[in-house]
């Protein structure tokens, strides 16, 4: 990609913009169309479009592959740890009501930590898929 | 009202023809490529049904991430052209198949309740409670996200489980380092 | 019914029995998970399609409007998006391994090396 100095700089301007809107996506999926999956598809397509720029390598120097396994696990982790704490404080699994002061203030702070968790996930899923799919063909330890 | 209807009409022709288009390629490249196209215009179709969100997700997941899934595949297979298949008897009992099961749902068409009338069953029963009640229960202004994370959280905890898993077992696929020398296993 | 909804299914069975038909008989691995694809996809406009009402707005929630789409089919096809987009990177993922045990993804020399081994 050396001599494609037009894509680079695009690219480089491109990024933090998507990843802006990934995350606004996905604070603002209550309040018009959004949530956690597409926000996490459009914060993982940020760094495929890094990959795609500047080979596999420099990628995978900015977010590691196991910071991505733990951030995954920790999606995981939240969503039923929010059921478990709800079971804890006396209610069904994954209710929310008593998540807060009233049944309402508990449904908030339930949805955005529920999809939070979620956006966590399939960020880190999607960029793992991603990494694993471009590494396979370096065996020779060849830049993409 | 009739230009709606009318972009209605030939998006979906548009999208028999990209089909029949896929189908017929040979070249894989190419076939990807177009299926890239077929996810755009299934989400703009979705936006023409008042689906905002699941125009939103299935925009970014297939035409963005199955997509480059399927193309980082390609470089790594080799971009083959499709042979064709050279018996000819056995190429006519897939269509017959096809055929015969089509027939049978173009069939079922009759018994439907007509396309978009308010008093179809499956607006009763769970959806006026979903709708005119969850702003006093939840107060979240998007419907989808309320019932998708609050009323049927269930359901979302299981798919974030199963795309977990479905990267666990991606990486247990094509995890590992591949050698080309040593006889070792890299799972 | 009105045309414009036998239309709508009609396109739709025509799009699942393509699908179906790519499944079926291409050799090609990676044009079958196309298949699947575009048989996921004509599914979830199906089930789109039975929650859409004439004349109703999207789902979320204004004080000018009355009439909203129906909401429940729109988080069944939510789920079902990314879950169908797993299943793609699994299978992807199985024929990249395929083609480096056997040295070719077409199905039918897979067949003559398998019953040979």
């Amino acid at each position: 990609m050396n001599d494609h100095v037009i894509l680079r700089v695009v690219g480089k301007f491109l990024i933090p913009y998507v990843m802006l809107f990934g995350l606004y996506v996905q604070f603002h999926g209550d309040f018009g169309p959004g949530g956690g999956f597409q926000a996490g598809v459009i914060f993982a397509s940020a760094f495929v479009i890094h990959t795609l720029l500047f080979g596999v390598r420099a990628t995978q120097k900015i977010a590691p592959e196991w910071i991505l396994r733990v951030v995954a696990s920790a999606g995981v982790l939240l969503y039923a740890g929010v059921g478990v704490v709800s079971l804890f404080l006396g209610a069904n699994y994954l209710d929310y009501n008593v998540l807060g002061a009233y049944p309402v203030a508990g449904q908030h702070l339930g949805i955005i930590l529920v999809e939070f968790g979620v956006g966590l996930t399939v960020t880190s899923v999607i960029m793992l898929m991603f990494f694993t799919f471009a590494a396979r063909g370096e065996s020779e330890g060849d830049a993409l | 009202m009739i230009l709606e209807q009318l972009i209605d009409v030939f998006l979906l022709a548009f999208l028999a023809i990209i089909s029949i288009a896929i189908v017929r390629i040979r070249d894989v490249f190419s076939a990807v490529m177009l299926f890239g196209i077929y996810s755009l215009v299934s989400a703009s179709l979705f936006m023409m049904l008042a689906a905002a969100d699941v125009a939103f997700t299935e925009a970014a997941v297939g035409a963005g991430i199955s997509t480059i899934l399927m193309l980082a595949t390609l470089g790594l297979v080799g971009r083959d052209r499709e042979k064709t298949l050279v018996k000819k008897k056995i190429s006519l009992l897939p269509l017959a198949i096809v055929v015969v099961t089509g027939a049978t749902l173009v069939y079922g068409i009759v018994d439907l309740p007509p396309f978009g009338a308010a008093d179809n069953p499956v607006h009763t029963h769970v959806a006026p409670r979903y709708i005119y009640q969850s702003m006093s229960e939840i107060d979240v202004p998007n419907l989808v996200t309320a019932v998708l994370a609050s009323y049927r959280g269930f359901d979302t905890l299981g798919e974030v489980v199963v795309i977990f898993t479905a990267g666990i077992g991606v990486l247990l696929l094509i995890g590992g380092r591949r050698r080309r020398e040593e006889e070792t296993s890299d799972e | 019914m009105s045309g414009l909804g036998i239309w709508t299914y009609l396109i739709i069975i025509f799009l699942m029995m393509t699908g179906l038909y790519m499944v079926i008989s291409s050799s090609n691995l990676v044009k079958k998970m196309i298949g699947l694809n575009v048989f996921q996809t004509s599914v979830f406009f199906m089930y789109i399609s039975f929650g859409y009402i004439n004349g109703s707005s999207g789902p979320l929630y204004n004080e000018n409007v009355d009439l909203y789409s129906n909401p429940l089919p729109h988080v069944l096809i939510l789920t079902a998006i990314v879950v169908g987009v797993a299943t793609t990177a699994v299978g992807l993922a199985l024929t990249i391994r395929i083609k480096e045990s056997f040295g070719t993804i077409e199905e039918d020399d897979l067949h003559k090396m398998d019953s040979s081994l």
